[in-house]
């Protein structure tokens, strides 16, 4: 492989990653908030559960800023044709997503239960609303999203915006709540003690029970779906555009890649073993393995998905030759090897510092202490 | 085609929502370098009372910070909601420096500024001061980035048309970052921020002068920032020179606006202290002109001169003519890429392809362009002059008159009788609204200026924008506006409510007792805690 097919290859596990971070690291807060009503009985338990992740919620956001950054700079036809085509969607989960730093900031700095209590319902949407997008739009990319281009590569969405929220859709958008729900019980479990730690156990068991069988549906479903198939293209790392390629649809051809290529079955297997190793660690209290197993969880998910996808990113439905796959939406071998240099430097680099604030506000959030902490959120 | 009135609503959402987001921004690039400073003096000095000024003002900040966050995240993703076309055209440009602002600026800003907040009982005094410090060095290392990324829209440096993919492509990254509009305007756009939290500290203080209350952490508050303020504010205006320098060469349009030059002076030129300019008569009404002043603004000579409206639409003329072959090669590219005539009729014209663009929006086909529409399309290469040269006067005229207030406070608070000077307090608090106006109409300036294009000679706003429905932008727009508004009203209470309040240092009406205030106490507090 020369250079340039080994760098889109590269940026697209990097973009793995990036989902995955994002999954991760912000699906736990989003999941805290969109709990919180029900593990948070007192306006104190609640602080408790919100000052868990009070430290940490900014730093975790950046990665899904930076999801938007990475995909512009390293896919920015998919950043363009994605974020336009789901515009409404998109604005939903904006508009949501946007709630939740001002919530934090702002819920605890008036001491008015109504106050408190309106925050408290902002927080739960601004926590659930986003995951359930998140996981729809993937649900989408699997039937093919209403797009097209014209010569000048300026892109036309066709599509209405409940046709976003079909079954399978709304399938993968529950899939994803329920785990980012999961994850969000097992950190709150990781932070506080008592009976929040008690309910946010119930959540996490909830959670991880309910996201088992929908990934199994789920399975299920795309093995019947129609998939893509890229006949005919420039090449891997041939300079191109969408309008040079064949693409047709076939039954069951979104686990081709899983049938030519049997060791890929290990991530669907490290999704399953993922989830339920943290609903066992759960249930026997052990808050910080069944952490990690929840992002093996999340891991075998998005590998999953990533793998049946490949090389599409983001399949049309009403054109389907006009499809985006990692060889036609990506930059330029110079803008993708620049990129390569900053993430071989900066995510270590965030990685050591992100580690070193989660050890400084390691321990048990206390609440006598927060009742007492103008700072505290 | 596109919809213009999608564009221009496309537009009017862009502006409306990152002007709002400037609104916040500026505060946060220069308050975490005043926090840091605050604290700077409080581990070195061991003074209780310099952790209190770094809490309070930390308490202010974090309000600000909030909304600075939450409207960052929309910008983050409206290009590619709104800016489709824009997106995948320059994002193999434009792109990288916001990857990189997540990387390197954000993740920095964003994860210690946790700790800045719940720190204070975990960490030791300096370690807390070097994670305020790395706050700082995070959102000002985000605003360079941010501005490396504008500064390829104001003058694409070190990129070129890759016909084969059909989009602007990087070759030289060091020109990209290193490209002179992009230093400039980091330094000017970052000092502004320094200027406003300048201003926001020492209006703040002098309200508690005027109730007298908190004396002491007024006082004090109110030396740093006007000290603060004075450095910056001539920071700011020395660079604002630096990048009008810059700007007339990269953007002649940009400067004849400004200045309301509709014809070509001969040197030395006369600068237009006020005019009310008309873009249909392209003249001025009301002239009042200070000779030679223009020729030494913008060429720094006697014998400069600049190019005005006149000659800059006929270039544009020539230029558009020189385009449309550009364009209709393209397109036949388009359809093979390999033609070798086509290839060899883009080569010849691609300096002009973005002009080409320029008249493809009153024909489709511009190989059927008239006269008129070539007519039209050079007069579109103008920006506005009537905003443009209002916004730039009212900029350039809040920041002289911010230097001047911080000179006379300066020589207050060095005489230590500022305290007693109440008009002078009371003006200070009616400045807090100044550089948030003067940062907003320098977003005017450089943006509308920079019409029409989105990219500077190369790709025209009418054609950036997505391919919306007239419904769903009505939509968005509506849904900014009241989502924006109810941010606002709660942000500008909790500010208000918060300065009420005070700081809690028992001290609401009285001087401190100094005595309480010995350096062991305050150690014993800190390791109590």
């Amino acid at each position: 492989m020369d250079i340039y097919a080994s760098l889109q290859v590269v940026w697209w596990l990097l973009l793995g990653v990036l989902l995955i971070g994002l999954a991760v690291m912000v699906g736990m807060d989003m999941g805290v908030g969109a709990i919180l009503r029900y593990i948070g009985r007192t306006d104190l338990e609640r602080r408790v559960a919100l000052n868990v992740i009070g430290p940490h919620w900014d730093g975790n956001q950046v990665w899904f800023i930076l999801g938007g950054g990475a995909i512009f700079a390293a896919f920015p036809l998919i950043y363009a044709t994605a974020f336009s085509g789901f515009y409404v969607v998109m604005l939903l989960l904006l508009w949501t997503m946007i709630i939740r730093p001002v919530g934090f900031e702002y819920r605890s700095k008036m001491p008015s239960a109504g106050w408190r209590n309106a925050w408290d319902w902002a927080l739960f949407v601004s926590g659930f609303v986003p995951m359930v997008v998140f996981g729809a739009a993937i649900g989408n990319l699997f039937q093919g999203v209403p797009f097209h281009f014209d010569w000048t590569l300026t892109s036309f969405y066709t599509g209405s915006f409940l046709a976003l929220l079909n079954p399978f859709a709304i399938l993968c958008g529950v899939l994803s709540a329920c785990m980012s729900a999961a994850m969000g019980g097992v950190t709150v479990m990781g932070g506080a003690q008592g009976a929040i730690a008690e309910r946010s156990r119930k959540v996490a068991r909830l959670g991880w029970s309910l996201a088992i069988v929908l990934f199994a549906v789920g399975g299920f479903w795309v093995a019947h779906m129609q998939g893509y198939v890229l006949n005919q293209f420039p090449g891997a790392g041939v300079a191109q555009t969408p309008l040079q390629q064949v693409v047709t649809r076939a039954d069951g051809a979104w686990l081709s890649n899983f049938h030519a290529h049997n060791v890929l079955w290990l991530l669907p297997a490290a999704g399953f073993l993922g989830m339920l190793g943290s609903l066992f660690s759960a249930s026997s209290e052990r808050p910080l393995l069944a952490w990690w197993m929840g992002a093996v969880a999340w891991i075998g998910v998005i590998g999953t998905v990533g793998c049946a996808l490949f090389p599409f990113l983001l399949p049309s439905v009403s054109n389907p030759s006009q499809s985006l796959t990692l060889w036609n939406s990506g930059s330029s071998q110079l803008t993708l090897a620049w990129m390569l240099g900053f993430t071989l430097v900066f995510v270590p680099l965030v990685v050591w510092y992100t580690s070193w604030a989660f050890y400084v506000m390691r321990g048990k959030v206390d609440p006598d202490q927060i009742a007492n902490d103008e700072h505290a959120y | 085609m596109h919809d213009i009135t999608v564009v221009d609503l496309s537009r009017l959402q862009f502006a409306a929502t990152a002007l709002y987001h400037f609104l916040f921004v500026p505060l946060t690039l220069g308050m975490t370098f005043m926090l840091a400073a605050m604290e700077t003096v409080y581990v070195v000095t061991g003074k209780v009372i310099y952790r209190q000024i770094t809490q309070f003002w930390g308490k202010l900040f974090l309000i600000n910070f909030a909304l600075g966050v939450a409207t960052g995240l929309t910008m983050e993703f409206q290009f590619g909601t709104n800016w489709s076309f824009y997106s995948s055209f320059v994002g193999d440009i434009f792109g990288a420096p916001l990857a990189i602002e997540g990387l390197m600026a954000f993740f920095l800003e964003s994860t210690f500024v946790g700790l800045m907040v719940f720190g204070w009982h975990r960490l030791k005094p300096g370690q807390h001061l070097a994670v305020t410090y790395l706050v700082a060095l995070g959102s000002n290392l985000s605003a360079l980035w941010i501005l490396v990324a504008n500064a390829f829209m104001q003058d694409p440096v070190g990129a070129h048309f890759n016909p084969t993919t059909m989009r602007m492509e990087l070759n030289d990254f060091a020109a990209l970052i290193f490209s002179s509009d992009a230093q400039a305007k980091f330094v000017h756009t970052s000092i502004a921020g320094y200027v406003t939290a300048a201003i926001f500290v020492a209006g703040v203080s002098a309200w508690y002068m005027l109730k007298n209350r908190h004396m002491e952490l007024a006082r004090r508050s109110f030396r740093m920032s006007v000290l603060f303020g004075v450095l910056s504010t001539a920071g700011v205006i020395t660079l604002g020179d630096a990048l009008g320098f810059v700007g007339a060469e990269a953007q002649p349009t940009k400067l004849a606006a400004m200045e309301g030059l509709w014809k070509t002076e001969s040197a030395p030129m006369p600068f237009n202290l006020m005019a009310f300019p008309s873009q249909e008569n392209q003249t001025n009404y009301g002239e009042v002109k200070v000779p030679y002043v223009l020729s030494i603004l913008v060429t720094h000579s006697l014998t400069g001169t600049v190019p005005g409206v006149d000659v800059l639409e006929q270039r544009a003329a020539e230029r558009i003519r020189g385009g449309i072959p550009a364009v209709s090669s393209l397109k036949m590219l388009s359809a093979d890429p390999n033609d070798p005539v086509a290839m060899n009729q883009f080569n010849t014209h691609q300096k002009d392809l973005g002009y080409g663009f320029l008249v493809k929006r009153y024909a489709d086909d511009v190989t059927t362009a008239t006269d008129e529409q070539i007519a039209q399309a050079a007069k579109d290469s103008i920006p506005h002059v009537a905003t443009m040269f209002w916004s730039f006067r009212v900029m350039v005229l809040l920041g002289l008159g911010m230097l001047a207030f911080f000179v006379l406070g300066l020589i207050y608070t060095l005489r230590n009788t500022v305290q007693y000077k109440r008009t002078f307090l009371k003006f200070a608090v009616w400045m807090i609204p100044a550089p948030f106006l003067a940062c907003e109409a320098g977003w005017l300036v450089a943006e509308i200026g920079r019409q029409p294009w989105t990219v500077y000679g190369l790709l025209p706003t009418w054609m950036s924008a997505s391919t919306h429905s007239v419904g769903y932008m009505v939509f968005s727009l509506i849904g900014f506006v009241a989502v924006y508004t109810v941010f606002i009203v709660i942000e500008m209470y909790l500010m208000v409510r918060a300065i009420r309040k005070g700081p809690d240092d028992g001290n609401g009406d009285a001087e401190l007792d100094r005595g309480d205030l010995s350096l062991p106490a305050s150690r014993k507090t800190l390791a109590e805690a």
